[in-house]
């Protein structure tokens, strides 16, 4: 027996070292074996996501049939002509800017919304984190439960109580005049953007919050601090980057919302993505469809690429 | 005594009870507790009010005439079971999303597979492409599949069942990816090392011993697929070719822009239940087949 272990010895040692040059010890398959696993993948996002955003340079970057008004795509890079786009461009900052306004208040929007969304998604999260008891599961369920409903039917029910008969403005009506709540009201689509967006802001900081551990705020507590000062100096640091990541993840999608306008507002209070969406289908206007995408990318490639370190971040330090 | 020092005892009694209450570690929320009580109800009596606007007698979706199931079946042209359009509609949200569901979820978990034993600069790469397309704000993918579709692929495709399904499969993979992923971290190699040490060839160990431990994982990305389909109309309206190509949610896109009776409503609960009877089901599932694991309801939401 012994000697069936020495010889079995030098057998095993060699495919080890094989594996380690595949990247993972105690198995023994070739370089290909698991990347051929992850191929049909790559090759489905390289076609179908990479391949899409050249398109979209290609004809942001291209020109417009004179005749019939339809954009003419050019595909060599070298051919590129930033003639669009830079007449897309201008209408942000030259001339009459008309599209100034609407980029302003997209910004203004998403600001105010996501401040919305974490005021009082904090206090929903640290109360379901905290003092649940009991009433925990239910209370986690009721949160999720937005997830799973349609949000055009979320938006749609809030259309339907913010018409004129509706009843908000039966309630309303009480203290004040009734309120045509749909006709382009700022207030109306940010409270829209939060009621969207906001479920997305509390299941971060909810699972943040909860894997606090309860004997750092007693230590707290212990050496001397008020609750105030346990929640200034102890919790909210724990949370802060919960608090940015729910930020970036509310703030994305609202940069490219154009349905809560679309059913809850009007002209008025048209946003980024509103403009992108009119001009997707209307003849002529593909070059420029394509010049405000790039637009809209440019913006939010920042919080996005912050969103991915983070998130590489925190696994790596698991 | 005089007066003074009197107030400034009395002053001192009221900043103990006020400071005092503050103070207590165990006094109740009640500040927190009514912002969270408001909150689920402000997030969720309006889906329930508009469920039951869908039995209105009237024509009205935000005015009570009376119950009735007209814009369910009793309405021999408009009501949702008999108006041949919606029913159309209703279908074509099945034909999305269930082959969707099936497709992405396996790419996604091939891809998740070999992405979590495949390290190296390419391997960073594909992670990354594919995490790009998780936070991707859909607009810009369905704007940008919508222009390939039209013009780099003129003469090969064109928008329609097809073209929805490969753009709803390019969003929804990465779903996939970061629920399977997030389970084999949380498994670690050594079940299939030692199931290989036991003599099981690679094909075996990852049928055998991978595949089934994946499996709650699994089955909960084809719930969360398979609802995020259904709820879905950004890409799949970009992609539609043509009225006979768009699914219940975009069919509700439009009447709520037009006039919209309450059939409208019909149609978004019937996309409630299906989106939660799908979700219950794979929570079920994913419970029996983690058992003995940790499995409250925190575990699946997380995902």
């Amino acid at each position: 027996m012994a000697s069936a272990g020495a010889t079995a010895e030098p057998t095993r040692q060699k495919p080890d070292r094989a594996d380690q040059a595949a990247g993972r010890g105690g198995a023994w398959f070739p370089g290909w074996y698991w990347p051929s696993f992850s191929l049909p993948g790559i090759v489905w996002l390289l076609v179908l996501f990479l391949l899409p955003f050249y398109t979209v340079l290609s004809v942001a970057f291209g020109t417009v049939d004179p005749l019939f008004r339809t954009p003419l795509p050019v595909y060599q890079p070298w051919y590129w002509s930033f003639e669009s786009f830079s007449t897309t461009s201008q209408k942000f900052y030259a001339g009459d800017s008309i599209y100034q306004q609407p980029l302003i208040r997209t910004f203004v929007f998403v600001l105010c919304a996501s401040v919305i969304c974490l005021v009082i998604g904090y206090a929903v999260a640290y109360y379901a984190a905290r003092y649940a008891g009991k009433y925990r599961v239910l209370i986690l369920v009721l949160l999720v439960s937005p997830f799973w409903i349609s949000y055009l039917m979320r938006i749609y029910a809030w259309q339907s109580l913010l018409q004129p008969d509706g009843y908000i403005n039966d309630i309303w009506s009480i203290v004040s005049e009734p309120v045509n709540w749909l006709a382009g009201r700022p207030v109306t689509v940010v409270l829209g953007l939060v009621y969207g967006y906001i479920p997305f802001m509390i299941l971060p900081l909810f699972g943040s919050l909860d894997r606090i551990d309860q004997s750092m705020l007693e230590a707290g507590r212990d050496l001397g601090a008020s609750p105030a000062q346990t929640f200034r100096r102890v919790t909210l640091p724990l949370s802060k980057p919960a608090i940015l990541a729910g930020i970036v993840i509310v703030s994305l999608p609202m940069f490219g919302d154009y349905y809560t306008n679309d059913l809850l507002g009007s002209q008025r209070t048209s946003m980024l993505g509103n403009l992108i969406n009119n001009s997707v289908f209307q003849s002529g206007q593909g070059p420029e469809a394509g010049s405000l995408t790039i637009v809209l990318m440019v913006i939010v490639v920042v919080p996005m690429l912050y969103y991915l370190r983070e998130t590489r971040r925190a696994a790596e330090g698991r | 005594m005089s007066d003074a020092v009197l107030d400034r005892v009395s002053d001192r009694t009221q900043r103990t009870t006020v400071r005092g209450y503050l103070d207590n570690p165990w006094r109740k929320p009640r500040m927190l507790q009514a912002v969270t009580i408001a909150y689920l109800a402000w997030s969720l009596l309006p889906v329930l009010i508009a469920i039951v606007f869908s039995f209105n007698a009237g024509r009205s979706r935000s005015a009570w005439q009376g119950f009735s199931l007209r814009w369910w079946n009793g309405d021999p042209f408009d009501s949702l079971f008999r108006d041949e359009a919606l029913r159309a509609a209703m279908f074509h949200t099945f034909r999305l999303s269930i082959p969707t569901a099936i497709i992405a979820v396996g790419l996604g978990t091939a891809f998740a597979i070999g992405i979590d034993r495949w390290h190296g600069r390419p391997a960073r790469g594909a992670n990354f492409l594919m995490l790009l397309s998780f936070v991707l704000p859909e607009m810009i993918l369905g704007v940008s599949l919508f222009l390939l579709f039209t013009y780099l692929l003129k003469g090969v495709m064109s928008l329609g069942t097809l073209a929805q399904w490969l753009g709803l499969i390019t969003f929804q993979m990465s779903y996939a990816v970061v629920i399977v992923r997030a389970r084999l971290l949380s498994i670690g190699p050594e079940y299939e090392e030692a199931a290989m040490d036991l003599g099981a060839k690679p094909g075996q160990s990852l049928r055998r011993v991978l595949l089934p431990l994946l499996s709650p994982a699994i089955l909960a990305s084809v719930a969360v697929v398979f609802a995020d389909s259904v709820d879905d109309f950004v890409i799949v309206r970009y992609l539609s070719g043509g009225a006979d190509t768009e699914p219940l949610s975009v069919k509700i896109y439009s009447a709520a822009r037009a006039s919209p009776t309450p059939a409208v409503n019909a149609a978004a609960t019937v996309m409630l239940i299906s989106t939660m009877t799908v979700i219950l089901i794979g929570y079920l599932l994913y419970r029996r087949s983690s058992k003995g694991q940790n499995h409250d309801v925190t575990s699946f939401t997380q995902l």
